[in-house]
């Protein structure tokens, strides 16, 4: 039976997040501290080595990215934590920051001091005032005792938008605007926040920052997949008898993930399909439950890890019935700057509605096809382009659950 | 009314980018946005009073119109939609006697619609003041609801 490895949930559950002293007794803060005594680039390198890839969903190598704002020379540069984790059926930010913000501060502190900058800030969703409040009292407690030097960190709350998890909408919106995402290039290490470069990660991939110091480039690197190493926090949801959360290593498979760490389906039924990722991830037939989660793996099969969010859905459930619902989603957290996606996001959700009401045609199928290619080549950021992958995988793998509505 | 918002707003003039803050902060007194506080924003924050009102406008925590003395938000992602948040709807709409996207008669209750509010251990789920509730049954409402009558 595959087993949990915990990482960045090392001290949840373990710990008092109000008491820094918690923390330190376990060898909190030793990491920043023992990065400060590190060359930059050297400390840089170190990460990258690790291949920890960003757990935000993109996956792009964490040293990498930030070496880009190292080498970019500026008078001021920013550190932005990603905790807008508005991705449907997700919470993993929400337990690291409610249980372990210290392992969230110092992975930004050293970030901080690996590419030069002195101020940070964490754009946290507004849905979570448990997490802002503790996070405030934890950064109060970290900079009375000196620990993060020079650098400050300041919570800053989102106002319930989706679109504002994606990085450069994530960006305007700390700028005081609408979050509508900015053109890129250039990215953000380049010219981000108030055109500086900025950094910009997610919570757990701050929180790995910690350990992977204290451990080593080389042990998180032999963890998991070589490919996508480390941990994965995953969160359980829909028809399984244990909806609960889990940090497992990349090597884990779909099947592990539903049946040892879920429980199985629950009443007894028989699977159906299984979204990973989030509400724009890819439904999965049971012929791939034997793959594993590391990120390049669920690419090949048409899938992405995204936010790690698991949503299993057993055999009476109606597929289509559940598109609409995504549907409806997309069509309400679209931020309207481009046309595929304002327009798109609404005829999808009119065209599933319609058939889900058994008005449906024939005809409707390849339509649907043809605007969900078009939209995911057209629209002008990540959320259109995902917008139509529920339906057009529920379509590719589930056919017979339009097909029963279409007369 | 007035000198609220403009106080809370003073705290914020130096802020860089705290527009989104001080609008958090002045609905956690007057529960909506008035249209004198996006106006009086928009000169605070030096900025086109149109862009105040696109920053208002924009984010679905914020609202222009006066809203219930308790906010109730029902989930409608897809977890909390196949845990039966539908039959949940029902029961708050037959026990407040109002629509989605109503205010009750007296002023204390503004039921909405949500997205995802990240307990999905949990679900359906509910946040009334954004206090989450969990595993939310349709017979549990009326004394969810007592707690704030
Ligand atoms: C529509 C959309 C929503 C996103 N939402 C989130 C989010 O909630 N949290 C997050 O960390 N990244 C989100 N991302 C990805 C970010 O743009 C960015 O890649 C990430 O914050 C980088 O951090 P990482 O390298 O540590 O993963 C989103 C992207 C898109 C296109
Ligand atoms: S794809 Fe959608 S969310 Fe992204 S910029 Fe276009 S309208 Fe906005
Ligand atoms: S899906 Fe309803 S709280 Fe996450």
């Amino acid at each position: 039976m595959a087993e949990e490895m915990r990482i960045v949930l090392r001290n949840y559950g373990k710990i008092d997040p109000f008491k820094l002293d918690d923390y330190l007794a376990v060898g909190g803060y030793d990491s920043l501290k023992a990065a400060r005594e590190m060359d930059r680039f050297e400390l840089i390198e170190e990460v990258r080595a690790a291949n920890l890839r960003g757990r935000g969903g993109a996956g792009f190598n964490c040293g990498a990215k930030w070496s880009f704002a190292y080498q970019t020379e500026a008078d001021q540069k920013y550190v932005v934590c990603n905790a807008d984790e508005g991705e449907p059926g997700t919470y993993k930010d929400r337990l690291i920051m409610e249980g372990d913000p210290h392992s969230l501060l110092e992975g930004m502190a050293i970030c901080g001091y690996a590419i030069g900058a002195n101020k940070g800030y964490i754009y946290c969703r507004g849905e979570y005032p448990q997490a802002v409040n503790i996070l405030k009292q934890a950064i109060a407690q970290a900079e009375e005792q000196g620990l993060l030097e020079d650098f400050s960190i300041e919570v800053r709350q989102g106002a319930g938008a989706y679109v504002c998890g994606e990085e450069t909408a994530l960006i305007e919106s700390l700028e005081g605007k609408r979050g509508e995402p900015r053109i890129k290039p250039p990215y953000p290490p380049i010219s981000g926040l108030w055109g500086k470069p900025t950094i910009v990660n997610n919570v757990e991939t701050f929180a790995n920052i910690p350990a992977i110091l204290e451990n080593g480039a080389a042990w998180f690197a032999n963890i998991g997949t070589p490919f996508y190493p480390g941990t994965k926090i995953v969160t359980l949801t829909g028809d399984v008898v244990n909806k609960t959360f889990f940090e497992v290593p990349t090597d884990t498979t779909i099947r592990e993930i539903i049946y040892d760490f879920g429980g199985g389906i629950k009443d007894g039924k028989e699977f159906k399909a299984v979204q990973i990722g989030g509400t724009s991830g890819a439904f999965i037939p049971a012929a791939n439950l034997d793959s594993i989660i590391g990120f390049d793996h669920l690419v090949s099969i048409g899938a992405c890890l995204g936010s790690g969010a698991v949503f299993v859905l057993d055999e009476t459930r109606d597929l289509v019935d559940i598109a609409v619902q995504i549907a409806k989603f997309f069509s309400h957290e679209s931020c309207g700057k481009c046309s595929p996606c304002r327009e798109g996001t609404v005829r999808l959700q009119d065209l599933l509605d319609k058939i889900n009401n058994n008005q449906g045609v024939a005809a409707d199928l390849p339509l649907l096809n043809k605007l969900g290619k078009v939209m995911s080549y057209s629209c002008f950021c990540g959320l259109g382009q995902a917008a139509p992958i529920p339906m057009l995988t529920t379509l590719e793998h589930f056919p017979a659950d339009y097909m029963a509505k279409i007369g | 009314m007035s000198m609220e918002y403009q106080k809370i707003l003073a705290k914020y003039a130096d802020t860089p980018g705290g527009m989104l803050e001080a609008f958090h902060a002045i609905q956690e007194e007057l529960s909506f946005l008035p249209e004198e506080a996006i106006i009086e924003a928009s000169k605070v924050f030096g900025q086109p009073a149109i862009e105040a009102y696109g920053v208002a406008g924009f984010y679905s925590m914020f609202s222009t119109e006066p809203r219930g003395e308790n906010i109730i938000r029902i989930c409608e992602s897809a977890p909390c939609h196949i845990a039966g948040a539908s039959r949940v709807v029902a029961s708050l709409e037959k026990e407040l006697g109002i629509s989605m996207g109503e205010i009750t008669a007296d002023g204390k209750f503004s039921l909405e619609f949500t997205q995802c509010v990240g307990q999905c251990q949990a679900t359906p789920v509910i946040t009334i003041n954004g206090k989450p509730f969990y595993d939310v049954s349709p017979e549990a409402i009326p004394d969810i609801l007592a707690e704030f009558r």
